[in-house]
């Protein structure tokens, strides 16, 4: 990544700043865009998963938990459903265009978890939890970034095979099945959505522990002074 | 190999990076009281239109084992008024209106008369749970087609003894599995489960199988779409 490196001069002062565009155009677009869909989806499922709390059967029903309304989106069942209907497909076409943006432009290699990776994982968490030494970085992305993001994209792929089989579950009889069956599926929907919001709160907490450069990365596409170039 | 840029020149590239994902704030319009209602109306309908794709007229509900069943006791008893409307069972018929031949009152000797068909299949409510059960009676595209039913028309429209109403895109009612459901479990419906008539639609939602039916009409042109669906639910919601 390091030959996409340019050098910002200050005239005045005569200091040179390396910079990096870590991220192209289309992946800024897609962040942020699902960022909004990622937080109707939650916000709306919460809603409808509101009005049966509960895994089990109908009669008896015992609640899994009741979620406050106030952090839900829609008001009630049917106005989180349309929240939820619209705003999957925005959730889908950003995926879709994201994938498609990642793999025909090659961009996938910066962020997808390959099997080279995994012995970089432990020393990552080794630092970040356990007051390890840090591993030395080399790309944009560490070994256990990598596995976060590329496992959030599973995630996120099955939040909508999931979702098809708990809305469609005849037309997609075999996503349903696939999934245990309906009941399951919409056990499963619901499992992922909180792994993904498990990821969302890591992902905004690193955000903050790596300061504002890193964050404006994710606006202008440039990360200045990024820790791979050599010095 | 490095290139080399003016700073104030790298802030004005930046800024421009920047101003290019301004299109993310049009989805701000949804935040926007006069226009949230009609996106949200449009998002819906998109959903509809894309499950009246998905719909395949040649597909059927899987149907389950006897021993799959949920117990008659625990197969909720779902309302949007009252159990009982209290249907008088001697001097009902089902009033046939609209795009038929042979329109009129229709007894519910005449409509056991057609061809009887058992199924066990799943029941799915919008809140989210689910039941498996026994449901018996004529197929509705049976009972199209005796009526002299144009059934190239859109919609089979019902209305119910308890002001409950509901609409059928046609190729949801000429579905095999669709029928004008009078007995659940083998036993003859019970009135909190719709007696004498109602619908079972495996391939629908559970707000569209409505029960106490009185009326049915065959049109193109839906003054209402149903008693949940006028109040923003999906107007189609096909499973």
């Amino acid at each position: 990544m390091a030959t996409h490196a340019i050098a910002i001069e200050d005239t005045k002062s005569g200091n040179v700043t390396e910079a990096v565009y870590e991220h192209p155009f289309v992946i800024r677009l897609c962040h942020w865009v699902n960022a909004v869909s990622l937080f109707i989806m939650a916000g709306s499922g919460l809603q409808i998963f509101r009005a049966f709390p509960s895994f089990g059967a109908k009669i008896p029903q015992k609640d899994l938990l009741n979620w406050p309304k106030s952090l839900a989106i829609g008001g009630w069942l049917g106005g989180a459903l349309q929240w939820h209907l619209t705003f999957m497909w925005i959730y889908i076409a950003t995926g879709l265009v994201y994938l498609g943006y990642q793999v025909f432009s090659g961009n996938y290699k910066q962020v997808l978890f390959v099997p080279r990776d995994i012995s970089g994982v432990w020393p990552m968490i080794r630092h970040y939890f356990f007051f390890g030494p840090k591993p030395p970085v080399r790309e944009a992305y560490n070994p256990l970034q990598k596995h976060a993001y590329t496992s959030v994209i599973v995630l996120a792929v099955l939040s909508v095979a999931t979702g098809f089989a708990v809305w469609k579950p005849i037309q997609f009889s075999w996503l349903a099945w696939m999934m245990g069956g309906f009941h399951y599926a919409r056990l499963w929907h619901f499992v992922i959505m909180w792994a993904m919001l498990a990821f969302v709160f890591g992902h905004l907490v690193m955000v903050v522990l790596h300061g504002w450069n890193n964050f404006v990365s994710m606006l202008t596409g440039w990360k200045k002074d990024p820790e791979y170039i050599a010095k | 190999m490095t290139t080399r840029i003016e700073k104030n020149k790298f802030k004005s590239t930046s800024r421009r990076e920047l101003l290019k994902l301004t299109p993310v704030i049009a989805l701000g319009a949804f935040a926007i009281p006069s226009l949230q209602q009609p996106l949200l109306k449009a998002g819906l309908g998109f959903s509809d239109w894309a499950s009246k794709v998905l719909f395949r007229y040649g597909h059927s509900a899987t149907t389950f084992l006897d021993r799959e069943l949920t117990p008659f006791s625990k197969f909720p008893i779902n309302d949007y008024d009252v159990d009982d409307p209290g249907v008088d069972f001697d001097r009902w018929t089902l009033t046939v209106a609209g795009a038929v031949q042979k329109p009129g009152d229709y007894t519910l000797t005449q409509i056991q008369a057609l061809p009887r068909f058992r199924q066990n299949t799943r029941h799915v409510c919008v809140e989210g749970w689910d039941v498996i059960g026994r449901f018996g009676g004529a197929r509705l595209s049976d009972f199209l087609r005796i009526i002299g039913a144009d059934l190239t028309a859109r919609y089979v429209y019902v209305e119910c003894a308890d002001d409950y109403y509901e609409s059928l895109d046609m190729a949801t009612a000429l579905h095999p599995q669709t029928l004008l459901c009078y007995e659940m479990y083998d036993q003859p419906l019970t009135r909190e489960h719709g007696a004498p008539l109602r619908l079972s639609i495996p391939t629908k939602i559970g707000y569209k199988q409505a029960k106490y039916l009185t009326d049915l009409n065959v049109t193109n042109v839906l003054q209402r779409v149903g008693y949940w669906e006028d109040q923003g639910y999906s107007s189609f919601y096909g499973l």
